[in-house]
C-alpha cells in the first residue's frame, strides 16, 4: 500500500487548486493558481506543479477527483464530485468535529451540513447573483483602488459602517460609487462591504441551521475583517484552515482515496 | 353570430383542422430518438398534441361564432362553458411560449412598454403577445371578456385590468378569500353569491340564456374529468411509475384549459387506460427507477427536457408534484345538487389560496403515499404565492421526514433567470446527498 497517491483538482471560477495525499491521507503538496480563461489548461498546470512539489510523477497517482465549476473539463480525472461534497469532506479532514461548513468561493457561497464522516447531509447556496462571494470583493477592491489584502483588515471604525445592500453586486458597486462621491471614509465603506457579505451568509446559515463546529473555507476566509464580523454575528469561533482555498481539492483527494478503498473492499468485480 | 363566420368555422373544423393534423403527422414521421434512460414514450402524446393544436388552430376562427374569453387557470370556468365561450388560457399560452424558449423575447416587449421585470413572466409574455400580436400558435383571437380569480395570485387581477383597459372590454373577477385557517360559511356564501351575480353579465356579453340543466351537465363532466386526472396521478404511486411528472406537466393542459368540455373528458379516459396498462405490465417512464422524487411549484418550461434527462440518467424519477395535483385536489367538493356552494369550496380551497400548514400536511402526505426519497423545490421569480414559504416548508419536511431537498432559483417562462452552471452544481450535490442517504 506504500505507493498509492490520490489527488483532488478543484477548477473554480477564480482559482484552480490541487492537493495530493498519500494512502494514509497525509498531505504531500498543494498548489493554487488563477484559473484564467482556460480551465482545462489551468488544471494541467496546477496538477503538474503539485506533482513536482510532491516529488512524484503523473503515473503514480492512483485516482483523481475533479471538482469545482470546471470539473467536467479535467480530462485526466478518474471521478467527478461537486465542490459542495468536497468542501464537506475536506473540512472534516482538517477539523473532525465540523458539523457545518461555510464556503465562500469565487462566485458561490454555500452553507453545508455534514455528518461525523464528513458526508453532506444538506446544503444551501446563494442564488444567481454573485453578492456575498469572492467575485463581489474583487469588484469592490477594484472600485476602491485597494488590493484584496487591504480589503481584508479587521477595522475598528468609529460610528456606523456605510450601509451597502447585500442583494446585488452591480447595485452594491453603484452604492460604493455614491459613497465615494460623498467622501465617505474608505474604511467605513470596506467595513460596510464586509458586513454586507456577512449579512448575506447569515441568511443562508439561518435557513439551514448550525450543527457542531463551524469551519470556514474558500478564498474569502483570508479576509480577516470579514471573519471577525462573521464570528461576531454567529456568536462563535470559526475554524479557519491554514489554506482555506484548497479545502475543496483536499476533500476531492480524500474522496478519491475513499472510493479506491471501497472498491478494494468490494473486490475486483 | 354571423352566418359567414359560422360556415368558415365549420369548414375549418371539418377540413382545416384534420388537414393540419395530417401535416403535423407528416412532419413528425421521423420521431426523435429516445435516450436510453427513458422507457417507451406514451402513445397518448400524439392525441394530446392533436387536441391542443386543434384548439389553438380553431380559436382563430372562433370570433363571430362564439364569444371569446381569456381565463385564468384557477377560475371557475364551468360557468362560462354554460354560455359557450371559446376560452383561451393566457397562462397555458405563456407556458407554450416558455417551452419554445421564446419567453425572454415576449417579456422584453412588455418591459419595453413599461411593465416591470419583477412582474410574473406569464403576465409579461401575455402582455407582450397582446402588444405585438406575436404567438407561436399562429394567431390568437382577441377576447370579448376577461375572467380571472385571485385564488392563484393577486397579480392576475392587475394583469387582466391592464388588458381590459387596453382593449376596452369587460373583466369579471371572482374574489376568493384566502383560507388562513379554515374556509368559513361567510366565505362560501360570499363566493356562491358572486357566481350567481355573474349570470346576467355573462348572458349580456354572450347573448345566450343561462339554463341550469346545461350548467349542471358541464359541472358533472368537469367533476368526472378532474377525478380521472386524479386517478391518473394516483397511478404514479406504482413502482416503477408509469409516467414522469415531466410527462404530467404536458398532459395537464386539457384539465387546465379544456376543463368542462367533452374533449378533455374523453382524453383522460384514453390516458388513464394507457397508464393502467403500463402499471399492469410493469412499464416505467424511465428505464431503471431507483429514486422517487417530488416536485414543488410550477414547471420550468424551457428546461423540462433538460431536467427530465438529467434525472432519468441518474435513475431518478419525479412521481408527484404539488403543481399537477392542484387540478385534482379539491374537485371532490363539487356537487351537482349544490352547484354554487360546492364551486365555492372547490375553487376557494385550491393550494395557492390555502395556508402553509395545509400545504405542509399535503406535501407530507404525498411524500408518504408516493414513496418519495427526495424533494426538488423550484423557487420561481414569477410566482410569489407559490414560492414564499418554501424555505420554511423545506426546513419542516427535511427535519420531520429526514428527506433530502434542494431549492432551485429559476423562473417558469423567462429563460434569462436560468443559470445553467449553478443549477447543475446544485442538482448534482442534491443527487450526491440523495445517494448518500439511501445507501448510508
Amino acid at each position: 500500500m506504500a505507493d498509492l497517491y490520490f489527488a483532488g483538482v478543484d477548477v473554480g471560477s477564480l482559482s484552480t487548486d490541487v492537493s495530493i495525499i498519500d494512502h494514509s491521507g497525509k498531505l504531500l503538496s498543494e498548489t493554487v493558481i488563477p484559473t484564467g480563461v482556460n480551465g482545462s489548461e489551468a488544471a494541467e498546470v496546477a496538477f503538474d506543479s503539485a506533482i513536482k512539489l510532491a516529488d512524484l510523477s503523473r503515473e503514480v497517482i492512483t485516482a483523481i477527483t475533479a471538482t469545482g465549476y470546471g470539473r467536467a473539463s479535467v480530462a485526466f480525472a478518474t471521478g467527478k464530485t461537486t465542490e459542495i461534497s468536497c468542501h464537506g469532506v475536506g473540512a472534516h479532514q482538517l477539523f473532525p468535529k465540523t458539523g457545518t461548513v461555510i464556503d465562500i468561493g469565487g462566485q458561490d457561497s454555500k452553507v453545508i451540513q455534514i455528518d461525523s464522516h464528513g458526508r453532506m447531509l444538506d446544503f444551501t447556496m446563494n442564488d444567481k447573483c454573485a453578492a456575498g462571494t469572492g467575485r463581489f470583493l474583487e469588484v469592490m477592491a477594484n472600485r476602491l483602488e485597494l488590493d484584496l489584502d487591504e480589503l481584508s483588515s479587521p477595522l475598528n471604525i468609529e460610528g456606523e459602517s456605510a450601509p451597502i445592500s447585500s442583494t446585488c453586486t452591480v447595485f452594491a458597486e453603484s452604492e460604493v460609487i455614491s459613497l465615494l462621491a460623498k467622501h465617505t471614509p474608505r474604511e467605513h465603506i470596506v467595513h460596510g462591504l464586509q458586513r454586507s457579505i456577512v449579512n448575506r451568509i447569515w441568511s443562508m446559515v439561518a435557513s439551514i441551521g448550525i450543527e457542531g463546529e463551524v469551519t470556514l473555507t474558500g478564498g474569502v476566509a483570508h479576509n480577516r475583517g470579514l471573519v471577525v464580523l462573521l464570528e461576531e454575528k454567529l456568536g462563535l469561533t470559526l475554524n479557519i484552515p491554514e489554506n482555506p482555498q484548497t479545502v475543496g481539492a483536499l476533500g476531492g483527494a480524500h474522496i478519491a482515496r475513499r472510493a479506491y478503498q471501497s472498491s478494494l473492499e468490494l473486490g475486483p468485480n | 353570430m354571423s352566418i359567414r363566420a359560422e360556415i368558415k368555422y365549420k369548414i375549418m373544423k371539418d377540413y382545416g383542422a384534420p388537414a393540419l393534423m395530417a401535416l403535423q403527422d407528416f412532419k413528425r414521421r421521423k420521431p426523435r430518438p429516445i435516450p436510453e434512460a427513458f422507457g417507451p414514450p406514451l402513445d397518448s402524446n400524439k392525441r394530446l398534441k392533436e387536441i391542443l393544436s386543434r384548439h389553438y388552430f380553431l380559436s382563430r376562427y372562433a370570433r363571430g361564432v362564439n364569444k371569446v374569453a381569456w381565463v385564468t387557470s384557477g377560475a371557475p370556468v364551468e360557468l362560462l362553458r354554460a354560455f359557450d365561450f371559446y376560452t383561451i388560457y393566457p397562462e397555458n399560452h405563456s407556458a407554450l411560449v416558455g417551452a419554445k424558449k421564446q419567453g425572454a423575447d415576449y417579456c422584453s416587449i412588455a418591459e419595453g412598454s413599461g411593465f416591470s421585470q419583477d412582474l410574473c413572466s406569464y403576465a409579461r409574455i401575455d402582455l407582450g403577445h397582446m402588444l405585438s400580436g406575436k404567438t407561436p400558435a399562429g394567431k390568437l383571437p382577441k377576447p370579448d371578456l376577461l375572467f380571472c380569480s385571485n385564488n392563484i395570485c393577486q397579480t392576475v387581477l392587475y394583469w387582466y385590468k391592464a388588458i381590459a383597459h387596453e382593449l376596452n372590454i369587460p373583466l369579471i373577477h371572482f374574489d376568493a378569500p384566502f383560507v388562513t385557517t379554515e374556509q368559513t360559511e361567510a366565505d362560501i356564501n360570499y363566493m356562491a353569491q358572486q357566481l350567481q351575480d355573474m349570470i346576467p353579465i355573462l348572458e349580456r356579453v354572450s347573448g345566450r340564456v343561462f339554463y341550469l340543466d346545461v350548467f349542471e351537465n358541464i359541472l358533472k363532466r368537469s367533476m368526472e374529468t378532474s377525478r380521472t386526472w386524479g386517478a391518473i396521478l394516483d397511478a404514479m404511486k406504482a413502482q416503477p411509475a408509469p409516467m414522469t411528472i415531466f410527462d404530467a406537466f404536458g398532459h395537464l393542459a386539457p384539465i387546465v384549459s379544456l376543463r368542462g368540455l367533452p374533449v378533455a373528458q374523453d382524453y383522460y379516459h384514453i390516458l388513464m387506460e394507457e397508464v393502467d396498462t403500463r402499471v399492469t405490465q410493469g412499464i416505467g417512464a424511465i428505464s431503471d427507477e431507483r429514486y422517487r422524487l417530488i416536485w414543488d411549484n410550477i414547471a420550468i418550461w424551457y428546461k423540462v427536457r433538460f431536467l427530465a434527462t438529467f434525472f432519468a440518467e441518474r435513475k431518478m424519477n419525479f412521481v408527484t408534484a404539488t403543481y399537477t395535483n392542484a387540478w385534482a385536489e379539491t374537485t371532490g367538493y363539487l356537487n351537482v345538487k349544490d352547484p354554487w356552494n360546492s364551486m365555492a369550496k372547490t375553487y376557494g380551497q385550491i393550494i395557492l389560496n390555502n395556508n402553509l400548514k395545509h400545504r405542509l400536511e399535503l406535501m407530507k402526505k404525498m411524500i408518504k403515499t408516493y414513496s418519495v426519497d427526495g424533494m426538488v423545490m423550484h423557487s420561481t421569480r414569477s410566482c410569489k404565492p407559490y414560492s414564499v414559504g418554501q424555505f420554511d416548508l423545506r426546513k419542516a419536511i427535511t427535519t420531520d421526514l429526514d428527506l433530502p431537498a434542494v431549492i432551485l432559483d429559476a423562473d417558469i417562462a423567462d429563460e434569462r433567470v436560468w443559470s445553467e452552471q449553478q443549477i447543475h452544481t446544485r442538482l448534482e450535490a442534491f443527487c450526491e446527498t440523495l445517494e448518500g442517504s439511501k445507501h448510508g
